[in-house]
């Protein structure tokens, strides 16, 4: 998987998945008035679209930052106000060259463009508003409450700050709707919506924080005005705002204040109730929509987990330990990092000793033999936080090595003598390594995938 | 002042109150246990090896053989690996079928737990008693799956068998039996004064070393972490169910003993509900395609075994069979505590902290 | 060997004929050897608990003279229950080596027959016959308890059969 390395390279990824994932959106959108559920499943049928996903949501945030240079890269999810700013930015130059902005530009063109509603505007508006009430119900109960989250903060401010009035907000939310699907029919689609959402919501103000703190009205208006102002600025404000875990990240602002709150009370559910709380603030329609766009998008509940991890390990570790970082869809949807080879060992002792993060729980730890590399999973649980994650590395096949977690976890003592016997891998620093199932005369490492027994027969 | 001198003495392989092939060198001073080195492997068959050049379904007769006592809770971690990366729903009569299983089996496992652990502690008929109890299920089993002890029973998406006629009734009818008979084995042996001698604040450990040596099971919720997967990350159709999990705070044999005796009782709570539910119609295995192919990628998913957290990890490349397979077995990590536990305790209590921990040689070796 | 049978009165005769009979000391110590055999306790793996399962109330081995014994020593017979892996195959044969004569080993289970479903494992012992001369092989996977008890009748019924031909039982 690609990580955060190159951005233009993200860039380019971004827009090949965001078509993909478009597809699946506008049917979804055309089922519109359908269970939620119906929308959700074709996402899981199509996995290569649910991988695309997370990316999806992950690379607009990047494109923000790249194209930001006012805004000091922040964490891997770019602020929501350097979405407006890009917006508006995009808007502005129209002319830069990319697919991928090109794309996005004309979302944002249009968006604002347009407020006569199209003409599928009614059919888009009517099933976006059961889909975002349907929705509003199931994310209360699961999951999706990072979408919702991403959605109330796009849309719900959007619509929020120009007026109180939900009849406003719905209007609003129905030219989104609108918006979409006119630009849907185009082409660029998933990018598009997401920066329409983003657009708008710029458009009337930076706003995103304020779903997720709950205060939206406060920090809406204050953006607005900060907005309206410079958005280098308000990017700057809102992330001040954002208080720590406000980073605004785009996607992940929400998530994060949320995720102080979860760890402070409790996971799950506080995520619906922000999501809850978003949507209320937004008005029911603007939520509604909001929550229909979230559907398309569909970000995996655990988004803001992961984001949050990453950003506190590279505000204390600095921005390049972290190899790539992802959601693995295929495994509930744990926050899977990837850590560089020498910064391995330095990220699991931050996991376990950072109190934000606290993993004290060694679930798992294995290695495997990918033929041109080794690689070590390990999964992580926080009985503090009833949170997981995984961590992987990357070794030489040729010469593999890796510091111990012994010193952290006193349980990962056997599962690396298990790794040392059956794959070579030498952990350094390991009390007592030896082969534990085969004995010290055995040759060979039977689990490498050259492996060829030495002894035929007894 | 008695002059005693060390000496090392080796137990095992062949022991039998190790449950199996495992051998633990400890060097005494007198009868004080100074250092003890768990060695294993001797049934280390490379299953995980095997597993690479199998199809899903056909691994799923060499996971019975890992944890042999629980065999239809390793039959699900495979299944529920596959299916996860596959995204497949399984339908709901399935989902009783194999909630049943797991849990009569939970019971029969349960139930040679306390068999043997009191046979080791020098009683012979409870673990009569025990066996006898055992048999029960194991022939409900039986008569469900077609084998007594290695099911093979679920599959990828489902299960392989529907209950026969009469087979839920008798499950039902079982349950009141069983809690019936808890209350005998607690009357046998609980209040026992030579038991309690030899169990009570012996092998005592904290909340942090067992979650920091990687305990879990009833050896984590005896330190009074209230941690049950069924409940905090729930599988299959476990939300439907009320049950508790029973935790202690004791930490030691005694409080680890009592823990397996009320799982018991909460998996028969949860096998009467599941009964009583039990849908009278219904598919029993979702539409899964012919060959089974885990898209590429990698999952890790884990349950609640009746020794503790049961893992499974798959690295698929798209192809038929796995590109590696690994299974956190959790005898395997709950017995990494043992040297800690042995150092400075009597020789005699030796066996009762080994005993308590419930290892099942099977799984420690993989 | 004279036996004095000269002064022995008719009725007396009748109840020697009803009460003595006739065999060799091979037959004798054959019965009495087949008729309690004490196999050791030798769980390897899952065939383990159904051995348990024997000694268990329903099926019950105690019955027919055959008590479970913890050391060598003290057993004539060992029953291999389950896979051996080439870690454990020298602990084995030192194991056998320990018991005294005559002994007798059941390889139970398909695995301890020929390695069973492990047969392509780089480490498992394919078959225990390779390290120790085996007796009676019980085939399943495990076996059931009663093929075990059959599995032992039949090395009953092969120790009887060796001392009363004389022939070996291959």
């Amino acid at each position: 998987m690609s990580g955060e390395k190159d951005l233009e390279q993200l860039k380019k990824e971004a827009v090949a998945k965001a078509k993909a994932a478009a597809a699946a959106k506008r049917a979804a959108k055309a089922a519109g008035t359908a269970e939620p559920r119906q929308a959700a499943e074709p996402k899981q049928a199509t996995e290569p679209k649910q991988a695309a996903e997370p990316k999806q949501e992950a690379k607009p945030v990047e494109l923000v930052k790249a194209d930001e240079p006012v805004v000091p890269p922040a964490e891997a999810g770019a602020p929501v106000n350097d979405a407006d700013d890009l917006a508006k930015k995009k808007a502005a130059a129209v002319a830069k060259a990319k697919a991928a902005a090109a794309a996005k530009r004309k979302a944002m063109g249009e968006a604002p463009a347009e407020e006569t509603p199209a003409e599928t505007a009614p059919e888009a508006d009517g099933g976006a508003d059961d889909l975002a009430k349907k929705k509003a119900a199931a994310v209360a109960k699961a999951k999706a409450a990072a979408a919702a989250k991403r959605k109330a903060m796009g849309e719900a401010p959007a619509e929020e700050t120009p007026a109180e009035t939900a009849p406003e907000a719905g209007g609003g939310a129905d030219d989104l709707a609108k918006k979409k699907a006119a630009a849907v029919a185009k082409a660029k689609a998933a990018a598009a919506a997401k920066r329409k959402a983003l657009g708008e919501a710029p458009a009337e103000e930076t706003a995103s924080e304020a779903t997720s703190g709950g205060d939206a009205d406060d920090l809406a208006k204050k953006k607005a005005a900060a907005v309206a102002k410079a958005k280098a600025a308000a990017a700057a404000k809102a992330k001040a705002k954002a208080a720590g875990a406000g980073d605004a990240v785009a996607i992940a602002a929400g998530g994060d204040d949320e995720k102080e709150k979860a760890i402070a009370a409790a996971k799950a559910k506080a995520k619906a109730a922000a999501a809850a709380k978003a949507k209320a603030a937004a008005g029911g329609k603007a939520g509604s929509a909001a929550t229909a766009e979230a559907t398309d998008a569909k970000p995996s509940a655990n988004q803001p987990y992961l984001d949050k991890y990453v950003k506190v390990i590279e505000e204390n570790l600095g921005s390049d330990v972290l190899e790539d970082s992802y959601i693995n869809k295929l495994s509930k949807d744990v926050p899977t990092l990837v850590a560089k080879r020498d910064t391995y060992y330095k990220i699991a002792q931050f996991l376990k000793y950072n109190e934000l993060l606290g993993f004290d729980y060694l679930s798992e730890l294995h290695g495997t033999d990918y033929e041109t590399y080794m690689e070590v999973y390990v999964h992580f649980y926080s009985y503090k936080n009833r949170q997981s994650v995984a961590l992987k590395v990357k070794i030489d096949r040729g010469e593999p090595r890796l510091e111990s977690l012994v010193p952290l976890w006193a349980g990962a003592d056997w599962p690396e003598c298990e790794a040392y016997d059956l794959l070579g891998i030498k952990f350094t620093g390991h009390p007592d390594l030896r082969r534990i199932f085969l004995g010290e005369d055995w040759v060979g490492y039977p689990l490498r995938k050259d492996y060829q027994p030495y002894d035929v027969e007894v | 002042m008695i002059r005693t001198e060390e000496m090392i003495l080796n137990v095992g392989p062949q022991h039998p109150s190790t449950h199996g092939v495992f051998r633990l060198v400890v060097k005494i001073d007198g009868e004080i246990i100074t250092e003890a080195k768990p060695v294993i492997g001797y049934l280390h068959r490379g299953t995980e090896k095997l597993a690479e050049d199998l199809q899903y379904t056909q691994i799923i007769p060499y996971t019975d053989r890992m944890d042999y006592l629980s065999s239809m809770t390793n039959n699900y971690i495979l299944c529920h690996a596959v299916e996860t990366m596959m995204g497949i729903e399984v339908p709901e009569r399935a989902d009783f079928l194999r909630v049943i299983a797991m849990e009569l089996n939970r019971v029969a496992s349960h139930l040679v737990a306390w068999g043997t652990y009191i046979l080791d502690l020098g009683a012979t008929s409870p673990f009569i008693y025990a066996f006898r109890d055992r048999e029960m299920i194991i022939n409900m089993l039986n008569e469900l799956s077609g084998a007594r002890l290695t099911f093979n029973y679920m599959r990828v998406g489902g299960v392989k068998w529907d209950a026969p006629e009469g087979w839920i009734e008798k499950v039902r009818d079982f349950v009141p039996y069983m809690r019936g008979q808890l209350k005998g084995f607690h009357d046998l042996v609980s209040g026992n004064e030579i038991f309690l001698d030899r169990v009570k604040g012996i092998g005592r450990y904290t909340k942090e070393d067992a979650i920091n040596y990687s305990l879990s099971g009833p050896n984590l919720r005896c330190t009074g972490v209230k941690w049950d997967l069924r409940k905090d990350e729930p599988y299959s159709i476990y939300n439907r169910f009320e049950f508790d999990v029973p935790t202690s705070e004791e930490g030691d044999c005694l409080a680890r003993y009592h823990l397996r005796l009320a799982e018991i009782e909460q998996s028969l709570n949860i096998l009467e509900q599941a009964v009583a539910q039990f849908p009278g119609e219904g598919p029993i295995l979702a539409k899964v395609p012919k060959i089974i192919k885990a898209p590429k990628g990698e999952a890790f998913v884990r349950i609640e075994s009746p020794r503790g957290e049961i893992g499974c990890y798959i690295a698929s490349d798209g192809k038929k069979e796995p590109y590696r397979l690994k299974f956190r077995r959790p005898s395997f990590y709950n017995l990494q505590i043992l040297p800690k536990l042995l150092k400075g305790e009597n020789i005699a209590n030796m066996i009762a902290i080994l005993g308590a921990i419930d290892i099942v040689l099977g799984e420690v070796d993989g | 060997m004279d036996l004095k049978l000269d002064n022995i009165s008719p009725r007396e005769m009748e109840e020697l004929q009803r009460n003595v009979f006739m065999t060799t000391l091979e037959q004798i110590k054959a019965w009495a050897r087949s008729s309690s055999i004490y196999p050791m306790t030798f769980g390897l793996a899952c065939c383990a608990i159904e051995m348990m399962g024997v000694g268990g109330a329903n099926y019950d081995l105690d019955r027919s003279g055959s008590f479970f014994r913890t050391s060598p020593r003290q057993s004539d017979c060992m029953i291999v229950s389950g896979t051996v892996t080439k870690k454990m195959a020298p602990i084995l044969r030192r194991l056998y080596d320990q018991m005294p004569e005559p002994k007798w080993v059941i390889a139970m289970g398909s695995c301890a027959t020929a390695g069973g479903p492990y047969v392509k494992s780089y480490s498992v012992v394919k078959g225990v016959d390779q390290i120790v001369p085996v007796d009676v092989y019980i085939p399943g996977c495990p076996p059931n308890p009663a093929a075990l008890i059959y599995g032992i009748n039949k090395l009953k019924e092969k120790i009887r059969y060796e001392a009363k031909t004389g022939k070996k039982v291959i």
